[in-house]
């Protein structure tokens, strides 16, 4: 073959093509490398340390200013175990107040990559977290003996008043999960968890700032990126004020101390809540620094479950509490007037059943049955109605009607309470009945019971309160909230809208009448105040679980009500032994400001009793 | 007997200078990404959990396909280069449609825990399918245009597969078969406005800030580059030494009118200026032409005037064609915007690595920067860094030349071949190594943008590694039988 010896020239065009290329690479190598000292300098301030600066997280007050949470310093030591030079083990300990088992212990741990999988040793490792501002400022000053040690400055919470710990919630160490759902968060930050410090962790928060630092191949810190033009500062969480009103809530804590149970107290104007009590409950700063850990795996397995809210969370049969409700749906359907009697001969017997009753006048209308919380009247009156097929057609409709009007009043969905958790209660819908007895094979006697709040009824503390809150405004409800205002924020609207349930407002006047009459003659004697006019409904409702449990519903003053309140303890009797007098003493704490001399004896029965006794299923 | 014999002319006939470079740069590949992933904890270059470890896995398996390679006939790969060319566009279709999306691109093939990016192995698969287009029968590049259409199909399908696949460094690397085209009769000029293309918009798009005469400083560099070089064309193209001179005074002379003006206080526009000379000087050598009859006169006026009009659409092209974060690289490579905590990030941080290795470096293991990972990708596309910052300017000046000598060594095998096949494939294989070399380290010390392509032999991963060594170890058993069977074709 004839070599093209024209085109074989232009090997040296491809060859001279990659030398000119790898000679000018070497000159800009050389360049770098040895002529040009600034990236010698560069590399020994090398690199930006991105270093997060944490905001202070939000204040929490109480409705009368009170600060409830507030934010104090924690510093952690953290190491870069790469940088760590041999350094007086002794001194370090001494200082710190730890043994240098312990110390020997902690690094042990820290190399563990089982306990430890995100250790290496290029990067910042903590090694003791939460040192009080005493040991920081000890440990401060002798800080450059002990190089590749830094401390950090966290923030933790503190509580002016040990009680709340539902409501609040705490803070915690952010999981893994909690980063992949939120970018924000970076380990070892920290998060709400539970009550409003979780459901207002994007307020309470803040924004995190940022600093970018040049440091040293060593680690060290040699400035501050571009004189920190381009720092970025830290926004402080938002305050939050709480509807809660602080003093009145500690105190319904001693009173349900040894009791289980929940004590909600509404301001029915606002729909604010103004104490949400869960029993037994703990203090809030158990959850806070280095015992957190152990303290939250005592409250885990406490067989009591103080963790578990029973304010919201705990869905019980509401009792004779439920009563009013089922007066005012009978009043609007037009079942009943004001003087419609119901026989009562101890009791509601009718086709083989027997419900019983306790000795009164008979037969009663409406007003008295409630004063005297008649169960016959009530199941008569939710008989007439389920069973009135004339004006329903079937039971299952007329059923469907009264379970309509229920759900209006705030029962068998959540309330929406502005705190993570809240259970739905139940209130069971005609589908259910049919699946239990078949398609229009049961009627009012099948399911009689759920006319006075037992059976298949269900509700939290927090749907009860809201009923005698809906009462007390004679006929309309704003959604209960904790929160009543967020620093430069306006609250979400629908937080604050009204719930007007379809019964006319002269009803809710007569029910409220029968509930003061119950506070004046008849069951809730113990809540009639001197100078306070208080209506009330007692419950005494039966479980599966052991002795009734003790429940007060009740709200005041009669006219312009500021106050309405659900107290529930488990397994304590009659309501008018526990519910009416812990309910009675919060209504006279929170609208006279303090306990009158007479009623002194009520509250060191309360404040003394113990009903945990009672409770045979918490031994579990 | 026979075979034996001709395991001895093979064993004879290898070359082993490249092989000994080859052994070289693998055996410093695995020490630089131990050094590059090191992290005391893991102490164990063995360790198979770490990626020197993984690479010496590779290494060993790319070792044994190497010695198979070498074991088949020479005529294997000619007999064999399309049906493997298309094997390989089909594999790279597929790959299309059902690699998971990593990183943004589709270009992994995943079997359990070993993943393969087919556009790495294309590579050789298109050069064996260069070679055979080549070798064909009296087949002269500059003989019809369907050849030309051919051999840049052959370039262009990988490259739209490999584009489809969104990994744009890889399809840009067989660009640089453009080489051996221009090796095989494809006109200079290509290569000639492709260079000047890169370096009017570098100049274009780097002055942007000052004015010169009423226009950007950029542009009219630019101008004044197309007016030397269309002189410089008048004399090395054209060898029409009378009419350069005639456009060389006319260029001077206005341009020493304009700046006597300029010192009077009188502001010739610059666009006017510029184009209006331009336009004289080319109208002058239309005419020339019609008097002489010179083709290439002709040509030269038209390089001048697709380069104004290339001027112009730079600004549009820039703006508009390219993606933002494609501005920014190019933007910061060029040293108009300095982004050191973004785009620039990557640069600046192996610049820093590479500068602070100083003349002798820091040693092997004791590099700083690398460790404390400020580098990104310091183990695959930025390996060089490592070598830079441990080894200094006599480590990574070394390893420069000896992947100069390496590509010198894979072009004098080139032209030792006596057929075209084994020539062309050759010449493949140098422009591969040219274009990752000049590409992978220019982006490390900061003259290129960033494009995410490895260093031969260096960077980690498995698929690299072999798809060179099976260029290298085809090349070498193509070459090992250049005097059994001579020139054919």
């Amino acid at each position: 073959m004839r070599k093209d010896y024209n085109l074989e020239k232009r090997k040296y065009v491809i060859g001279g093509f990659i030398v000119i290329i790898v000679l000018i690479y070497l000159i800009r190598l050389f360049n770098l490398q040895v002529l040009d000292s600034r990236y010698k300098d560069d590399a020994d301030s090398n690199a930006f340390l991105r270093k997060a600066i944490f905001p202070s997280r939000g204040v929490i007050y109480d409705r009368n200013g009170n600060v409830v949470v507030y934010n104090r310093p924690a510093y952690d030591i953290m190491m870069i175990p790469k940088d760590v030079h041999p350094f007086d083990t002794l001194d370090f300990c001494r200082t710190l107040n730890i043994s240098p088992e312990q110390l020997k212990k902690r690094f042990s741990d820290m190399k563990d990559k089982r306990l430890n999988p995100g250790y290496s040793s290029y990067s910042p490792q903590t090694l003791l977290t939460h040192l009080s501002p005493e040991d920081y400022g000890k440990l401060q000053e002798k800080m450059y003996r002990f190089p590749g040690f830094f401390i950090q400055k966290r923030i933790l919470r503190e509580y002016n008043y040990h009680c709340a710990a539902n409501v609040l919630g705490n803070i915690r160490e952010v999981s893994p999960t909690d980063i992949e759902r939120d970018p924000y968060y970076s380990r070892g930050d920290y998060t709400g968890d539970l009550g409003v410090e979780r459901s207002y962790e994007k307020y309470l928060r803040g924004e995190k700032g940022e600093e970018i630092l040049i440091r040293d191949a060593r680690g060290q810190i040699q400035g501050r990126f571009e004189d920190g033009a381009r720092d970025k500062k830290a926004i402080s969480g938002k305050n939050l004020t709480l509807g809660i009103d602080i003093e009145l809530q500690e105190y319904a804590e001693q009173l349900m101390r040894n009791k289980i149970g929940a004590v909600v107290a509404i301001e029915p104007a606002t729909g604010e809540i103004l104490a949400m009590v869960t029993s037994p409950s703990y203090d809030p700063s158990l959850l806070v620094g280095r015992e957190r850990g152990k303290n939250y795996a005592a409250l885990r397995s406490n067989p009591q479950k103080p963790l578990l809210d029973r304010s919201i969370q705990g869905a019980y049969p509401p009792g004779s509490t439920f009563k009013p409700s089922q007066g005012l749906i009978l009043l609007q359907e037009g079942i009943i007037n004001l003087s419609t009697p119901f026989p009562c001969y101890r009791g509601y017997i009718n086709g083989g059943l027997r419900v019983g009753c306790h000795p009164h006048g008979s037969p009663i209308p409406l007003k008295p049955a409630l004063q005297t919380s008649c169960n016959a009247f009530f199941c008569w009156g939710f008989k007439a109605m389920i069973d009135r097929r004339s004006k329903y057609g079937t039971p299952a409709k007329a059923f469907e009607v009264w379970k309509n009007y229920l759900v209006e009043l705030g029962y068998g969905y959540r309330l929406g309470v502005d705190i993570p958790g809240e259970s739905r209660g139940f209130i069971p819908n005609a589908k259910f009945y049919n699946k239990i007895y078949g398609e229009d094979r049961w009627s009012a006697n099948s399911i009689i019971s759920v006319s006075i709040g037992q059976g298949e009824i269900l509700a939290t503390p927090l749907q009860i309160a809201n009923l005698g809150a809906t009462i007390a405004n004679r006929g309309w409800y704003v959604t209960p909230h904790i929160v009543k205002e967020i620093q430069d924020t306006v609250l979400e609207p629908e937080k604050l809208t009204r719930h007007q349930p379809h019964i006319d407002r002269q009803h809710f006047e007569a029910v409220a009448e029968g509930m003061r009459m119950a506070v004046t003659g008849g069951t809730c004697r113990l809540a009639n105040l001197r100078d306070v006019e208080v209506c009330g409904k007692t419950g005494t409702a039966q479980n599966p679980h052991g002795r009734d449990h003790s429940v007060f519903l009740g709200f005041a003053p009669y006219h312009d009500p500021k106050i309405a309140i659900c107290v529930y303890v488990e397994n304590a009797g009659f309501g008018a032994t526990f519910g009416v007098p812990i309910g009675s003493l919060l209504i006279e704490k929170y609208l006279k400001g303090s306990i009158a001399d007479d009623r002194k004896y009520i509250e060191d029965r309360m404040l003394n009793s113990n009903t945990i006794i009672y409770s045979g299923v918490k031994k579990h | 007997m026979e075979s034996r014999n001709t395991n001895i002319s093979l064993f004879r006939n290898i070359d082993w200078v490249t092989i000994i470079i080859y052994l070289i740069m693998i055996i410093a590949g695995v020490f630089s990404i131990y050094a590059a992933s090191y992290d005391f904890d893991h102490a164990s270059l063995f360790d198979p959990d770490e990626f020197s470890g993984k690479q010496i896995r590779w290494i060993g398996l790319a070792l044994i396909l190497g010695v198979i390679l070498l074991l088949f006939d020479s005529r294997v790969y000619e007999t064999y280069a399309f049906p493997i060319y298309i094997m390989l566009l089909l594999v790279m279709l597929v790959t299309i449609f059902v690699a998971p999306d990593i990183k943004g691109s589709r270009s992994w093939l995943v079997f359990g825990p070993l993943r393969f990016q087919p556009a790495e192995f294309g590579k050789f698969a298109t050069a064996l399918a260069l070679a055979k287009l080549f070798s064909g029968y009296n087949f002269k590049l500059n003989a019809s245009r369907n050849n030309y259409i051919r051999a840049l199909a052959i370039i262009f399908i990988p490259i739209l597969l490999i584009l489809a696949q969104r990994e744009t460094g890889s399809a840009l690397a067989y660009m640089a078969l453009f080489f051996v085209l221009y090796r095989e009769g494809m006109s200079g000029l290509v290569l000639l406005a492709a260079l000047c293309a890169v370096v009017f918009f570098v100049v274009a798009v780097k002055y942007t800030d000052t004015l010169f005469m009423g226009i950007p400083l950029g542009e009219a560099l630019v101008f004044m580059l197309i007016m030397a070089i269309m002189v410089c064309m008048l004399v090395v193209y054209c060898k029409r030494f009378e009419a350069a001179r005639n456009v060389l005074i006319w260029f001077c002379g206005t341009g020493l009118i304009v700046a006597i003006l300029g010192a009077f206080g009188i502001n010739v526009p610059g666009l006017v200026y510029f184009l209006s000379v331009i336009f004289i000087a080319c109208f002058y050598c239309v005419l020339l032409s019609m008097r002489a009859k010179a083709k290439k006169l002709l040509i030269t006026v038209g390089a001048t005037v697709i380069s104004v009009v290339f001027l112009f659409s730079v600004n549009y092209a820039f703006t508009s064609v390219l993606q933002p974060h494609q501005q920014q690289r190019i933007r910061v490579t060029l040293g108009i915007e300095d982004d050191l905590l973004g785009a620039g990030y990557n640069v600046n941080q192996s610049k820093i690595a590479i500068g602070s290795g100083g003349f002798a470096g820091k040693g092997f293991l004791n590099g700083t920067q690398t460790k404390l990972k400020y580098v990104p990708e310091q183990h695959t596309d930025f390996i060089y860094c490592t070598i830079g910052e441990e080894q200094g300017f006599i480590g990574s000046s070394l390893l420069l030349m000896l992947f100069l000598i390496l590509i010198l060594r894979v072009l004098h095998i080139a032209e030792r071949q006596p057929s075209v096949f084994g020539r062309v494939y050759a010449y493949c294989v140098a422009s591969y190594f040219i274009f990752h070399l000049a590409i992978n380290i220019g982006m490390v010390i900061g003259l290129c943008p960033v494009i995410g392509i490895p260093l031969p032999f260096f960077s980690y991963g498995g698929s690299s590694l072999w798809s060179f060594t099976f260029l290298l170890f085809i090349l070498l058993r193509i070459d090992a039988s250049r005097r059994e069977h001579p020139s054919y074709g």
